[in-house]
């Protein structure tokens, strides 16, 4: 398992690796889970109020299936971690955090300079998201 | 036309600076060709054969004058002096260097244009009817409903690693210029009996290896839920599209595999979710975009008959001139398929021409169509002639909107790295075989792809091609009986196989077989449906 290299949160990370998503429905007492492309994140909307941790594995960066699999947790009200793992590239991470993703364990470690280049460069969104930023429609029409 | 506010151009020169220094990164050496690939195709630049290729993007193919000049400019100053416009109403340079392509997105830039997304497995560029805010059939314009789309669109956080690439047109004719059921989602902006404005959904089309006409999954989603409509009908595709197989991973498979009505109800129950997410502009914003799609300031009271006298001009008025819903106003196509030309191409001294026709005729604005030609939208009848004559002088006016020499190609194997086959000299020989013909012949759509995946379109030709490689060389199948519109049909193959020289011939052979089978008032299709394809089949394979 890869480091977290970026995390957004001020809370004590988990330490546990995820469970499956078939194991976590198991165990009662598991608090982290790992979401794969194929796997139904809406499995795990009624357990949200016990999970501290979802790690979602891109095995390749172009399988974006993980980008709808983090909205929907977060439109449910997910609150704890959301942990991108895997092929996690620098053209990447602004859309995940976007999509709700607040931690980074990238299989290869990203430039930081890069990393924050992606996260600030576009001062202004299209879309609005649950990341809470204002899109242009939004400060178009107060 | 719709007009960058600082939050648009800001996004673009943004997208500017960031692929400057993504280059200077990959000239420098210090990232490779393989990291470089996914990030140059995110701004529409492509390796091909000979050399790299940029496409703009032309939102609904609408362009301004300044536009239109820029476009030209580019051709001279990055390429070779000409430009290549395509069917999907952008335009392709063929020979670009990979150190200009910032100064190239710059350039664009300063005339609110860009690249983004016109490759990669995101949404691309929102397509619409070459005729919007001209044609009297037409409940509204729909390129208010594309900007929205557009801006949408652009950047989409979850939709910019889909299964494949995504392909949206806006249509608000009952009449369908713009092949809206071929695409992976078409829209058709509808009014209700009381006199509200919809989306009616198409969703699953396209052409490619395996054609299909999308199915409408809604008939009427209220226009304030329309994007978040369209976020729901994506969001299905993104998780469940298929990524096993590059060939079955467009939305018109998941749509075939799960059936029409098992995807819509994911979509539903996907879309009463999205409505808690308020993720709509709100009206304001249309209103904002629609006032600027307003009519220019039409004259009215201005002569609306036309001196026919000159037959040259008559023929082009007749074949080339669409009624207009204002009088004293027509809707000109300009044909850039000139007798044995290369379909779509036009040189920087025509593309600026064509600029400063727009300017000075057209309230400043043109549009590229997915046929390959351009539209001067709102030309006063009183001013057509003399714009005729300039643009015959430029070898702008050949006068064969619809007819066998109006062909639709796409590069081929002459520029891309995809094709089996060349699809240029084939157009050219058969424009040049049948141009005596072509005005006797009349409407007939004949449609050219090098390869499998269709950019020519040539499932919904009348006459359709299609290059493959047979054995290391080039071999060309014939379909008849392709159509886009409000009865789009896919053509059907006619048999074996032919070669360049044999392709033309049977093309040729299958108008004389119209020729001869023709009823009264039937077009080439209208033939061919109601004879079938044995007639056909017997005089191609004696």
């Amino acid at each position: 398992m890869s480091d977290v290299q970026f995390r957004f949160r001020d809370d004590e990370p988990v330490g546990d690796p995820g469970v499956t998503v078939g194991a976590f429905g198991e165990q009662s007492n598991a608090s982290a889970v790992r979401l794969e492309p194929g796997d139904e994140a809406r499995d795990l909307l009624p357990h949200l109020g016990r999970i501290r941790l979802i790690e979602v594995n891109f095995p390749v960066f172009g399988d974006g299936r993980g980008y709808s699999a983090a909205r929907i947790l977060r439109e449910a009200g997910y609150q704890g971690e959301l942990r991108a793992v895997g092929e996690v590239l620098v053209d990447q991470i602004a859309f995940m955090r976007r999509c709700g993703f607040d931690a980074f364990a990238p299989e290869i470690a990203l430039d930081p300079g890069d990393a924050e280049a992606a996260w600030s460069r576009y001062a202004e969104v299209y879309q609005p998201t649950s990341d809470g930023r204002k899109p242009i429609w939004a400060r178009r029409h107060g | 036309m719709y007009k960058y506010d600082t939050y648009d151009q800001a996004l673009v020169d943004t997208r500017v600076e960031e692929f400057r220094d993504q280059v200077r990164r990959r000239l420098d050496g210090h990232i490779t060709e393989d990291q470089f690939k996914p990030l140059r195709l995110m701004n529409g630049l492509y390796l091909q054969l000979h050399a790299y290729m940029l496409r703009v993007a032309v939102p609904y193919g609408t362009l301004s004058g300044d536009q239109m000049r820029m476009l030209g400019h580019i051709a001279d100053k990055y390429d070779r002096g000409y430009g290549h416009f395509t069917t999907r109403q952008n335009i392709q340079y063929n020979w670009i260097k990979l150190e200009d392509a910032p100064d190239i997105l710059a350039d664009l830039a300063t005339v609110e244009m860009h690249a983004i997304q016109t490759s990669g497995n995101c949404i691309r560029n929102t397509t619409s009817d070459q005729y919007a805010g001209a044609a009297a059939d037409e409940v509204v314009d729909p390129r208010p409903y594309a900007e929205l789309i557009r801006q949408w669109s652009t950047f989409h956080p979850e939709f910019s690693f889909l299964p494949r690439k995504f392909k949206m047109a806006v249509i608000a004719s009952d009449i369908d210029r713009a092949a809206m059921r071929l695409h992976d989602i078409g829209i058709q902006i509808v009014q209700n009996a009381k006199r509200e404005i919809g989306a009616a959904f198409y969703v699953g089309g396209g052409m490619g290896r395996t054609p299909m006409i999308a199915p409408c999954i809604r008939e009427w989603v209220p226009i304030d839920q329309m994007i978040t409509y369209a976020e729901a009908c994506l969001r299905v595709y993104n998780r469940h599209g298929r990524r096993d197989n590059k060939y079955k991973a467009r939305i018109k498979i998941l749509v075939h595999e799960l059936g029409r009505q098992e995807y819509t109800a994911q979509v539903e129950a996907e879309f009463a979710h999205l409505l808690t997410q308020n993720i709509e502009p709100p009206l304001a914003e249309l209103a904002r975009i629609k006032a600027m799609f307003a009519d220019p300031p039409f004259e009215a009271g201005i002569a609306d008959d036309v001196d026919r006298s000159d037959p040259d001009f008559a023929l082009w008025l007749d074949n080339n001139c669409l009624a207009h819903k204002q009088p004293g106003y027509i809707a000109v196509t300009i044909s850039l398929k000139p007798i044995g030309g290369i379909p779509g191409d036009a040189s920087a001294d025509q593309i600026r021409l064509m600029a400063d026709l727009a300017r000075d005729h057209s309230f400043d604005e043109c549009r590229v169509t997915h046929a390959q030609n351009i539209v001067l939208p709102h030309v006063r009848k009183a001013d057509l002639y003399a714009l005729w004559q300039q643009l015959d002088a430029a070898g702008l006016g050949t006068p064969n909107l619809d007819l066998i020499g109006d062909i639709i190609a796409c590069p081929g194997l002459d520029y891309c790295s995809l094709a089996n086959a060349r699809s240029i000299p084939v157009a050219q020989k058969i424009s040049q075989r049948l141009a005596a013909k072509e005005q006797e012949i009349g409407e007939l759509k004949l449609k050219i792809s090098g390869c499998i995946n269709a950019c020519g379109h040539h499932h919904a030709g009348h006459i359709g091609i299609l290059g493959v490689d047979r054995k290391g060389t080039e071999n060309y199948q014939l379909s008849l009986g392709g159509c886009e519109g409000a009865d789009t049909s896919l053509g059907q193959i006619t048999g074996p196989g032919f070669d360049e020289d044999g392709i033309v011939d049977a093309v040729e052979k299958a108008t004389e077989v119209y020729l001869a089978n023709k009823g009264e008032g039937e077009r080439f299709l209208d033939t061919y449906r109601r004879i079938g394809m044995a007639p056909f089949k017997e005089a191609l394979y004696v």
